[in-house]
């Protein structure tokens, strides 16, 4: 199964995400941001970091574990490049993520990615699994 | 598909039948060439969103650069009455708080330049940091940085980046009031420690450019303007410390919505009343926004005039590079209207538009009082930019006018358009000069990304809510 593709969207970058449950989804998603933002061809690292987050809803949950990967991507410098989410419901999740500092790997960097919106967000079911439109402010 | 109604050349309505839940009508500032374009996509549903807000007063606004954004479109313009439980919505400021553009002239011609133009370009390229998360020389400690947020401009002139005559010339003098530096959070600060005085990436750009044709010569020549003249622009915002702040308030406000018995089509548009106090506080902290991002745009401007004093060898008197204006083109501001005979506070958000004051506002600099407002709307990296002035007929707009080209094309589109060609190689050809950080972003900024800005001005100009004054074309061009 593809893991994301991009939507045409004139001002800044739609991604279609897909995952057989909403843990796949949620590591898929995760994936998306930083493949945008950077090459992670090949890329390896030690750091690991966990996150656990509490929100009012499966598509606000989604909002905040990007922004939460986000902000640790500006602030300490780390790109992710793999994602392990070990415990979801559609108000929580306890997740881990796989890094290594941007210092050796500046060259890798792509597109400045603002946040994720909440544009027309909706996550949806159906036979093949789940799926989510995302608009990235960039 | 939106229905579209022709108003007259340069208005087209979207009726409030359109969509339940719309109290007022949309009204797109466009031509014929353009409407189809705006069709195509989702942007004229955008508009029709807007109008379900709160307190929404005549219509919910596009100009002629909108298209499809998030939660509004870009372009778009709505005022809401505070007294009537007008509203204030993050969302529809934008993540970039107070992205705006600035103008500097020079005394130099265009031929004074062109031997020096390289060495020009990769001055400013190496003395200017650009690119994502690109973190700037200029460190502030957290106290300071406090100040910086209220004192805006003032607080980078008062530490050598700049003059005091800047300040005149910058809206809002480069510090809108009411900023509360504890209604950030300590997670903005620290996305934005370290990026004062960098450019970011994307769209942001500081660009030479030549002046090629005058419209308005006694304006031009109240701005000190000539044709051949070399001029700068610089296009930036308020980087991570905006990005966070509109992200935390968004958050927050979906949360409120229901305390406030408030529905919206879309989450990006959740949103408080202003006198609310969830209203005040992110006025609060998105002033400190606005006001990092115009510190950081003079901190920008002065890193260029050193270059330019570096490479050409020339003093700051000889090289004459005097601020022109500095306007935002994603903000919220409080400003007082007419309505119906009544005098309004209206809580005004601008998201992709400039204000354009008219002559003789008591808010604009005495220079410009007789002129109007200078508006500034850069094109693409390969077509022009224009200086506009405000008139008197964009009280219809709430003083509100285009921002720029418009994206035309998705940047995956133009990235796949731009494969195995070299943008930069085939901008040279053409004179122009390019740099950037990032390594998809000239094919991203391709001239044929954008709408055209000579359209996108001539329906400015010719709905009369702004005056061409001049239009410039790019020399030289760096991007994040």
């Amino acid at each position: 199964m593809k893991r994301y593709e991009q939507f045409p969207h004139t001002a800044d970058i739609g991604v279609r995400v897909f995952g057989v449950d909403l843990k796949e989804l949620f590591e898929n998603a995760a994936f998306a941001m930083f493949d945008l933002l950077a090459d992670l061809e090949g890329l390896k690292g030690d750091i690991v970091k966990d996150f656990e987050i509490k929100a009012p809803s499966k598509e606000e949950l989604l909002v905040d574990w990007l922004d939460e990967l986000l902000f640790n991507f500006y602030t300490k410098s780390i790109i992710f490049f793999k994602f392990d989410v070990r415990e979801i419901s559609e108000t929580g999740l306890k997740a881990r993520a796989f890094g290594r500092p941007v210092a050796s790997n500046k060259n890798r960097l792509k597109t400045e990615i603002k946040a994720a919106t909440y544009s027309d967000l909706k996550i949806v079911k159906d036979g093949s699994g789940y799926r989510v439109e995302i608009i990235f402010d960039v | 598909m939106y229905n579209l109604e022709k108003i007259d050349d340069y208005r087209w309505r979207i009726p409030k039948s359109c969509k339940a839940g719309m109290r007022v009508d949309g009204v797109v500032y466009a031509d014929e060439r353009m409407i189809e374009d705006i069709r195509s996509d989702k942007a004229a549903e955008q508009v029709a969103n807007v109008a379900f807000l709160p307190g929404i007063v005549k219509y919910s606004l596009a100009m002629p650069d909108i298209h499809w954004g998030y939660g509004a479109p870009i372009g778009g313009v709505g005022a809401f009455d505070i007294e009537e439980g007008g509203i204030v919505s993050p969302g529809f400021c934008g993540y970039d708080i107070n992205c705006g553009i600035r103008l500097v002239k020079t005394n130099l011609k265009e031929d004074d330049v062109k031997p020096k133009l390289k060495d020009l370009v990769y001055g400013l390229y190496n003395d200017i940091p650009a690119g994502v998360g690109s973190k700037g020389d200029i460190k502030v400690s957290a106290s300071e940085e406090r100040k910086l947020l209220v004192e805006g401009s003032k607080w980078v002139v008062d530490h050598g980046y700049g003059r005091a005559e800047d300040l005149e010339y910058t809206e809002e003098r480069g510090a809108v009031k009411g900023a509360d530096p504890d209604k950030v959070s300590p997670r903005a600060y620290e996305r934005g420690k370290n990026q004062s005085g960098t450019l970011g990436s994307g769209n942001h750009f500081l660009e030479i450019q030549t002046i090629d044709e005058i419209f308005d010569e006694e304006i031009a020549g109240t701005f000190g303007l000539e044709k051949g003249q070399v001029t700068l622009m610089i296009h930036s915002g308020s980087r991570g410390l905006g990005y966070q702040v509109c992200d935390e308030y968004s958050k927050d406000f979906i949360r409120c919505l229901s305390k406030y018995n408030i529905n919206v089509p879309d989450r990006q548009l959740a949103c408080a009343p202003v006198n609310s106090d969830e209203g005040k506080a992110y006025l609060g902290a998105m002033r400190c926004a606005a006001n990092y991002a115009w510190a950081n745009r003079q901190c920008l401007m002065h890193l260029a005039r050193l270059v330019f004093e570096k490479v050409l060898h020339m003093g700051p008197k000889d090289l004459g590079m005097d601020l022109i204006y500095d306007v935002a083109h994603n903000i919220v501001k409080i400003e007082k209207y007419n309505i119906n005979g009544k005098e309004k506070m209206l809580c005004v958000h601008r998201k992709g538009a400039t204000r354009a004051f008219p002559p003789g506002h008591p808010e604009l600099p005495d220079k410009y009082k007789k002129t109007g407002q200078p508006v500034i709307i850069p094109g693409d990296m390969g077509r022009n930019s224009y200086l506009l002035v405000g008139t008197k007929k964009a009280e219809e707009t709430f003083y509100s006018t285009a921002h720029g080209a418009g994206r035309r094309l998705s940047r995956s589109a133009a990235i796949q358009a731009g494969r195995g060609r070299s943008i930069s190689r085939e901008l040279e050809n053409r004179g122009i000069i390019v740099m950037s950080s990032g390594r998809e972003t000239l094919a991203e900024e391709m001239p044929e990304a954008y709408k055209d800005v000579n359209e996108v001005v001539s329906v400015v100009h010719g709905a009369g809510i702004s005056k061409k004054v001049c239009k410039m074309r790019p020399m030289g061009v760096i991007k994040g």
